[in-house]
């Protein structure tokens, strides 16, 4: 994790124009779209935690994704305050990501994809079965948003404002989280769980509250996606959404802050932009993650980054003769 | 009180008894040699005692304490630490990392989500003095990824000194080194105090001897020859099993 101060310019930024949006950006389609494209973000960057820090591949986050946002929308229309509504998804979600880490966590790899693919297709099943509760297939209107402060969400900016700052904490307490010795424990769990076991970590529970932590930001952006759509249907849950979201991970760039933020925007911009002029968009959309795994295998983000270092290290070679590497100075 | 005992220890995987009645009684301070062809059952018995493997039988105990069931981690924190004969370390990250990340398995610290980890200024001091002790100080920001294989072999080491274990176990330290390494590692191992008991595992007898003030010998997973250094290499024994009889 070495600053960089170009780096956290340009990051400070792009962040500047995203604070700054609803007040430049004149067309509220596309301040609906930048909405859209932060609460995916959020999405994503929860599932990263997993992925790319943990190295532990869920294809069942839409599950839980999607369980948030039911209880969310089932309270509410069953007269539960927004107040009441917000909590009780979140700690509901958080149990149920409990329940999933307690299966799933069992195993690693494929195993860990495949249980957490079933757990994910059951609560689908259950959105879509249990009629009586979920009302089935027709699913859940949601009446309206929040007004925070007496702030009316309804408001298209408003609304975008809510998002953006939900995101920010998101970011922030994922960079906390790179940052930290427990990251530093979980990234080592990834790498080595073997060697971190034998040197007293306990590689299960760090897991485990991984697990949780991805869960809570999967709740919060399931919260967010009824606010925005003010409605819920199973489809959802289904195995589509937790692949769109991990390809949004994996396109990115795993394993960073920036890669699962603009894996977001390329799925969320190709699904409502492109796909108003391409009738064909998803074709487009399969093609650029062709493209990008097979000349960016690492994620756009990191990729990008290579590339960008190799120009500049072209550009320094070619001013400076010879010797541009410091041959190491040995140690014995 | 010993420092480690295995008492009648059997594993099997399937027909294959890989460990067989192994008994094993290291004092405190002591250094012992384990030696053995290859296939022996040498690391098997370190999986053992660290605990990565369950034995079918048998009873470990490390300063008295009954271990045999204590999960690995666990083992870790009673002051249990080991070496990799297959270097196990963690490749993106550099060198310093590495150490930190051995003293964070027995500090409250590695729970601790909120405080950036390189602020932590006791346990990087902690992590640099443990390379120094290893010779690779000027090395710490390296990325693992770009050093050499007898650099790695240190950082195993000072990853397992920097938790200042009171039992070290050495899964062959030498393995792939040239005769100039080697002997850097021997000297590295000899500079560690008598508070730190070591078991070496070493597959080629010559390289490892002066290490030793006991010698267990093991052949087919079964103690064939124990004793003092000059009576396992005067054993005919021995001979048999390293020459071939």
């Amino acid at each position: 994790m070495t600053s960089n101060p170009g780096r956290t310019g340009f990051v400070l930024l792009l962040l500047a124009i995203l604070a700054t949006l609803p007040l430049w950006m004149t067309s509220l389609y596309y301040v609906n779209i930048a909405s859209q494209i932060l609460f995916w973000a959020v999405f994503a960057l929860g599932l990263n935690v997993l992925v790319g820090y943990g190295g532990l591949v869920s294809l069942g986050h839409a599950g839980l994704f999607g369980f948030s946002g039911y209880v969310a929308a089932l309270l509410m229309v069953n007269g539960y305050s927004h107040a009441a509504a917000l909590p009780a998804a979140i700690i509901g979600t958080l149990l149920m990501t409990a329940v999933f880490a307690a299966l799933a966590l069992r195993s690693t790899g494929i195993s860990f994809l495949m249980i957490t693919l079933a757990l994910g297709q059951i609560l689908w099943g259950i959105a879509y079965r249990w009629a009586d509760v979920t009302r089935g297939d027709n699913g859940v209107n949601v009446a309206g948003r929040p007004s925070p402060f007496g702030i009316d969400l309804t408001e298209p900016r408003a609304f975008y404002v809510a998002v953006f700052i939900t995101f920010i904490l998101c970011l922030l307490s994922m960079l906390a989280l790179v940052r930290s010795p427990y990251g530093a424990s979980l990234r080592g769990t990834r790498d080595q769980p073997r060697r971190m076991r034998a040197l007293g970590f306990n590689v299960w529970m760090i897991r485990f509250i991984a697990f949780l932590f991805s869960g809570f930001w999967t709740a919060v952006a399931g919260i967010l996606f009824i606010y925005y759509n003010q409605f819920i249907s199973p489809q959802v849950m289904a195995l589509q959404t937790s692949a769109e979201a991990l390809l949004m991970v994996i396109s990115g760039g795993t394993a960073t802050l920036a890669g699962p933020v603009v894996g977001a925007a390329i799925v969320v911009i190709m699904k409502n932009v492109v796909s108003a002029y391409v009738e064909r968009w998803n074709m487009v959309l399969g093609i650029i993650f062709v493209l990008i795994i097979s000349f960016m295998p690492e994620g756009l983000v990191p990729g990008t980054a290579r590339l960008w270092r190799s120009m500049m290290g072209r550009r320094r070679a070619a001013k400076m003769p010879l010797g541009l590497k410091v041959a190491g100075e040995g140690s014995r | 009180m010993s420092a480690l005992t295995v008492n009648g220890l059997c594993k099997s995987f399937g027909g294959l008894h890989v460990t067989r009645n192994v008994h094993l009684n290291v004092e405190p301070g002591e250094r012992r040699l384990i030696i053995g062809p290859n296939g022996a059952g040498k690391t098997t018995l370190f999986n053992q005692i660290t605990g990565d493997l369950k034995p079918n039988s048998g009873a470990i105990s490390l300063l008295g304490k009954d271990i045999t069931k204590v999960p690995p981690r666990l083992r870790a924190h009673l002051g249990l630490a080991r070496t990799y004969q297959i270097i196990t370390l963690f490749p993106r990250d550099t060198i310093l990392r590495n150490v930190t990340l051995a003293l964070l398995g027995l500090s409250k610290l590695r729970w601790n989500p909120f405080v950036p980890l390189d602020r932590q200024t006791a346990l990087m001091e902690k992590a640099e003095e443990a390379l120094g002790r290893v010779g690779l100080a000027g090395l710490k920001d390296r990325p693992l990824a770009e050093t050499s294989y007898g650099e790695r072999r240190r950082v195993e080491i000072a990853m397992a000194l920097a938790q200042d274990p009171k039992v070290l176990l050495l899964d062959e330290p030498f393995a792939g080194l040239s005769a100039d390494e080697r002997h850097g590692i021997a000297k590295l191992l000899a500079s560690i105090p008598r508070d730190v008991t070591m078991v070496m595992i070493e597959h080629d007898m010559d390289v490892a001897l002066d290490f030793a003030d006991r010698i267990t010998l093991l052949h087919f997973g079964e103690v064939i020859v124990e004793g003092s250094r000059a009576e396992v290499v005067a054993d005919p024994r021995t001979r048999e099993v390293y020459l071939g009889a």
